[in-house]
C-alpha cells in the first residue's frame, strides 16, 4: 500500500478503502467497476451521473455529481441512473410562450408546495424553486435565464414531493423564450437570405478554384478584427 | 486549494500583470509557427504513429492506440448470429446520440423516413454536450462567408477538402437560424444582435455561444426535438459491427446491449455514423476533454467495411485543458477564456505565446515552455503547467464578466475553491478532438455505399487543425446534410439478405498480413483503474 490517504466509502453497502483525492467518479473506477451507467462526459456539463450519498452517522440524505464531488470517509453511495421524469411532447411551432402554455402541459407545477427540496439539491447551485415561480407566473424569460445552466441530472425530480420535473418545465421555458421573447437577430436573418440568393456563391467559388499558394498569401495578409 | 508554493507562485503573475494589461503580445510568424509545431507539437512526435499494414488505407501512419483497434479482431468473430431474425427494421439507421446524430435524425425524419438512433450510452451523451466556447458562422456585417472559408482553410494549414468548407461555411448562418427558430438561447444584445467573440485564428468576431454551455444548449434543445417528433432511440447499445448486403453496401448494423449483454438486429436502406471522437484512446498518454463513450468506434466499424480514413494522423491537443486540480485532470478550459482575454504565463510571471494562436500552435508553445525552457509549474500530482492569467479578463471587461460568461468554468473551480476571478489557474493540453475521420463529400457519403459519416467521426472538413467553434457547426451542417440525404436515398434503395462476410475477410486479412492478435474491437468503453494496482 502506497503512503496515499485513504478513506473508506460504502458503494451499494460494500466497503472499499479509496484514495482521499478522487471523485466519486473515479473512487468507483478505483474500486473495481467500470461504469456504464452514471458516467457521461466526466466535466459536470451532462448530468448522468446524478448520485445519493449519506455520510455514516448522519441521517440526512444529500445529492450531487459523482464526476465534480471528491469522496468523504464513510460515504455511503448510490447512483441515480435513470429517473422517470414526465417529459410532454409538443410541436414548438404551435406554442405560445404563456403561463397557459406551462400550465397545459406541466399542470403539476401548480402542486409546488414550496418545501424548496428541489433546490437543496441541484448540484448546480440553480434556485429551481424560485424558476418554478417564474414558470407557474408565466414569466418564462426569467425562468429561462434562472434554469439556463441546468445540466438536466433529474436530481430535483427526484426530490419533489409534487411529482414535477423541473428541467423539463426549465427546457420549455428556454425553448419558448429563445424562439419567440429574445429579440430576432436582423443580420442573421439578412445573411440568411443573402445565402439562399446565392450571393456569396461567386466569392467562395474563386476561392476553391484558387491554389494553395495563391490561398496562403490571402490568408497571411488577410485583415484581423481587433 | 492551491499549495502554499503555487501561491508563493501566483505573487509573481501579479507582480507582471498591470504590465501586461492591454499590451499585446506580438503573434508568431508563418515561420516560427511552423517551427513549434514541428518540434514540440505531439503529431510531429514519430514514436507516437505507426503504419497500418491493412485496409483502405495500407501503408499511411495513424496514432498507435488507434492502429491496435483497426487491427484487432471483430467481438463477433466467434459469435453466432442469425441475420436473418431482425430486430430493428428501419429506412436509416443513425449509430450515435451526440449532436450530428441527433441532427441528422430530424432530417432524415423530415424527409419522411423510419429512423432508429442507437446509442451507446444515453441519448445527448457526447462531446457535443461538453462543447463551451461557441459555434462559428459569419453571419454579421463585416463578415462573410468568404473570410470564414479562409480562415479554416488557413486554420486547416490548406489540407482542407475544399468541398467540405464550401459547404460548412455556406451553411453557417441558416444553420444558426435553424437553432433559433429551434428555440436554443445565443446570448444576444438588446436589440437582438449576437454577441459574437473570436477564437484562436479567426479573423473576425464570429463565435455565437450560449454563455458556456453553448454544446449543452444545443444538444438540449435537438434532443428535445428529437423526442418531440417521436425518433425511435435505443439507449445503452452500441453498434458493434456494420452490416452490409451482399453488394458490399452498407444495410444495417449489430447492435449489443451493454447491460444485457444480448445482441439485435438493425436493418436499415441507409446508415449513418455518428459516433464521435478518439480522446479516451489518450493518444500518448494525454489526458483527455473528451466523453467517456469517445473510443473510435466509428472509426474501427467504417474501416472494417472499407471506408477510407483521412488525416487520422492529425489530432487536436487543446492547449488549455485543467492540469490542477486533479480532480478535474484534462477536463477543459474553454478556449472563451482566452478569448476573453486571459493569457498564458509562466512560472517567472511571463506571457510566452499570443494567447490567441491556433490551437495547435498554441498548444506547441507551452508544451515548449514546460518541456524545453523548464519554465513549467510543477503540481502536487508530478504534472508540469502554465498559468492562465483569468483575473484579466475582469479587468479588461469588468467584475461579473467570468460568473456571466463563463459560468460552467467558474463552477468547475469554485467546486474545488480556486476562485478564477481573483487567482489565475493552471493550464496543460489535453487531447480534445479528432481532426480526421472517415473520408466523406458534401452529402456525408463514403465510398461504402449507403454509408454515411456525420460530425467528427468523419474527416476532410478541418484539414489537420480545426478552428474553435466549427466542430459544433461541423457536427449540425454534415448532420443535417447526411440525414437529408440518407433519409430521401433511403426510398430509392432495395432491402436485400445481410451478410457479415466483410469481416471475415477482414480477419483473413489480418492473418494475411502476417498481424497476430487478440486484441478485439471496438473498444466501446475505456476501463479506469486510477492506479489502484500501484497502491497494493
Amino acid at each position: 500500500m502506497s503512503d496515499k490517504e485513504m478513506v473508506d466509502i460504502y458503494i451499494l453497502g460494500k466497503k472499499y478503502p479509496v484514495p482521499a483525492s478522487l471523485t466519486i467518479m473515479d473512487s468507483m473506477e478505483y474500486a473495481g467497476y467500470q461504469l456504464v451507467r452514471g458516467c457521461g462526459c466526466r466535466s459536470g456539463f451532462c448530468g448522468a451521473c446524478a448520485t445519493v450519498y449519506r455520510i455514516k452517522g448522519d441521517r440526512e440524505l444529500k445529492v450531487c455529481l459523482a464526476c465534480q464531488t471528491k469522496v468523504q470517509d464513510g460515504m455511503y453511495l448510490t447512483q441515480l441512473p435513470f429517473f422517470p421524469g414526465n417529459k410532454e411532447t409538443y410541436d414548438i411551432n404551435e406554442l405560445e410562450p404563456t403561463a397557459d402554455t406551462m400550465g397545459r402541459l406541466y399542470p403539476e407545477i401548480y402542486k409546488c408546495i414550496g418545501c424548496n427540496s428541489c433546490t437543496k439539491g441541484c448540484p448546480q447551485e440553480l434556485n429551481v424553486m424560485r424558476y418554478i415561480g417564474y414558470a407557474q407566473r408565466g414569466e418564462l424569460e426569467k425562468c429561462a435565464h434562472e434554469s439556463f445552466d441546468c445540466v438536466m441530472c433529474g436530481i430535483c425530480a427526484s426530490r419533489c414531493p409534487a411529482g414535477i420535473t423541473h428541467y423539463q418545465v426549465g427546457l420549455l421555458a428556454r425553448r419558448l423564450t429563445g424562439k419567440y421573447i429574445a429579440p430576432e437577430s436582423k443580420h442573421l436573418t439578412e445573411r440568411v437570405n443573402e445565402m439562399e440568393a446565392g450571393q456569396h456563391d461567386e466569392s467562395i467559388e474563386k476561392l476553391n478554384n484558387k491554389s494553395v499558394e495563391e490561398l496562403t498569401e490571402l490568408y497571411n495578409a488577410r485583415d484581423i478584427e481587433k | 486549494m492551491y499549495t502554499a508554493e503555487m501561491r508563493e507562485l501566483i505573487k509573481k503573475v501579479e507582480a507582471t500583470r498591470p504590465e501586461r494589461l492591454g499590451h499585446d503580445y506580438s503573434r508568431m510568424t508563418p515561420d516560427e509557427r511552423d517551427q513549434v509545431l514541428k518540434k514540440y507539437h505531439p503529431d510531429y512526435r514519430a514514436s507516437g504513429f505507426r503504419t497500418l499494414s491493412l485496409g483502405a488505407n495500407e501503408g499511411s501512419k495513424v496514432p498507435l492506440e488507434l492502429a491496435d483497434l483497426l487491427e484487432a479482431k471483430s467481438r463477433l468473430e466467434n459469435v453466432n448470429l442469425d441475420l436473418t431474425k431482425v430486430d430493428y427494421d428501419v429506412d436509416v439507421l443513425i449509430i450515435g446520440g451526440g449532436g450530428a446524430g441527433a441532427s441528422a435524425a430530424l432530417e432524415a425524419h423530415k424527409q419522411g423516413a423510419k429512423v432508429l438512433i442507437s446509442t451507446k450510452l444515453r441519448m445527448g451523451d457526447a462531446n457535443t454536450m461538453m462543447a463551451e466556447g461557441g459555434i462559428q458562422a459569419a453571419d454579421k456585417p463585416g463578415d462573410s462567408p468568404a473570410k470564414h472559408y479562409l480562415d479554416v482553410m488557413g486554420g486547416g494549414h490548406f489540407t482542407n477538402k475544399k468541398e467540405l468548407v464550401s459547404a460548412l461555411v455556406k451553411d453557417a448562418p441558416g444553420t444558426i437560424k435553424w437553432l433559433n427558430e429551434l428555440g436554443a438561447m445565443f446570448d444576444k444584445e438588446a436589440d437582438g444582435t449576437m454577441v459574437t467573440t473570436h477564437g484562436g485564428g479567426t479573423s473576425r468576431k464570429r463565435m455565437h455561444a450560449a454563455a458556456d454551455y453553448s454544446g449543452a444548449e444545443i444538444m438540449r434543445v435537438i434532443r428535445d426535438e428529437v423526442h418531440n417528433q417521436g425518433i425511435e432511440i435505443v439507449e445503452f447499445s452500441a453498434a458493434v459491427e456494420l452490416l452490409l448486403d451482399k453488394d458490399g453496401k452498407a444495410a444495417g448494423a449489430v447492435l449489443y446491449n451493454l447491460e444485457t449483454e444480448e445482441y439485435a438486429i438493425a436493418r436499415a436502406k441507409t446508415v449513418i455514423l455518428a459516433t464521435g471522437g478518439a480522446g479516451r484512446l489518450h493518444y500518448q498518454g494525454f489526458p483527455t476533454s473528451n466523453h467517456y463513450g469517445a473510443t473510435a468506434d466509428g472509426l474501427v466499424m467504417g474501416y472494417r467495411a472499407g471506408a477510407e480514413l483521412a488525416f487520422a494522423d492529425t489530432i487536436q491537443y487543446h492547449p488549455t485543458g485543467v492540469a490542477f486540480p486533479p480532480q478535474n485532470f484534462g477536463a477543459l478550459v474553454t478556449e472563451k477564456v482566452r478569448s476573453l482575454g486571459a493569457t498564458p504565463v509562466n512560472i517567472d510571471g511571463n506571457q510566452f505565446v499570443f494567447h490567441l494562436e491556433t490551437r495547435d500552435v498554441e498548444a506547441a508553445a507551452i508544451i515548449r515552455e514546460c518541456a524545453d525552457k523548464n519554465k513549467g509549474i510543477e503540481t502536487p500530482t508530478g504534472v508540469k503547467a502554465v498559468w492562465l492569467d483569468t483575473p484579466l479578463i475582469e479587468l479588461i471587461h469588468g467584475e461579473g464578466t467570468i460568473e456571466k460568461r463563463i459560468p460552467g468554468m467558474f463552477r468547475m473551480y469554485k467546486k474545488f475553491d480556486i476562485d478564477m476571478r481573483k487567482e489565475p489557474i493552471l493550464v496543460y493540453p489535453t487531447l480534445h478532438y479528432q481532426n480526421g475521420g472517415l473520408l466523406i463529400n458534401e452529402h456525408g457519403q463514403t465510398k461504402v455505399e449507403n454509408l454515411y459519416v456525420a460530425g467528427e467521426c468523419a474527416g476532410g472538413v478541418h484539414g489537420n487543425n480545426r478552428l474553435m467553434g466549427n466542430s459544433l457547426l461541423d457536427i449540425l451542417v454534415f448532420g443535417r446534410r447526411a440525414g437529408s440525404h440518407a433519409g430521401a436515398h433511403s426510398k430509392t434503395v432495395e432491402g436485400k439478405a445481410l451478410s457479415l462476410d466483410h469481416v471475415k475477410k477482414y480477419h483473413q486479412s489480418l492473418k494475411n498480413h502476417g498481424v497476430k492478435t487478440d486484441r478485439i474491437s471496438p473498444m466501446l468503453l475505456p476501463h479506469y483503474t486510477h492506479g489502484r494496482e500501484n497502491d497494493k
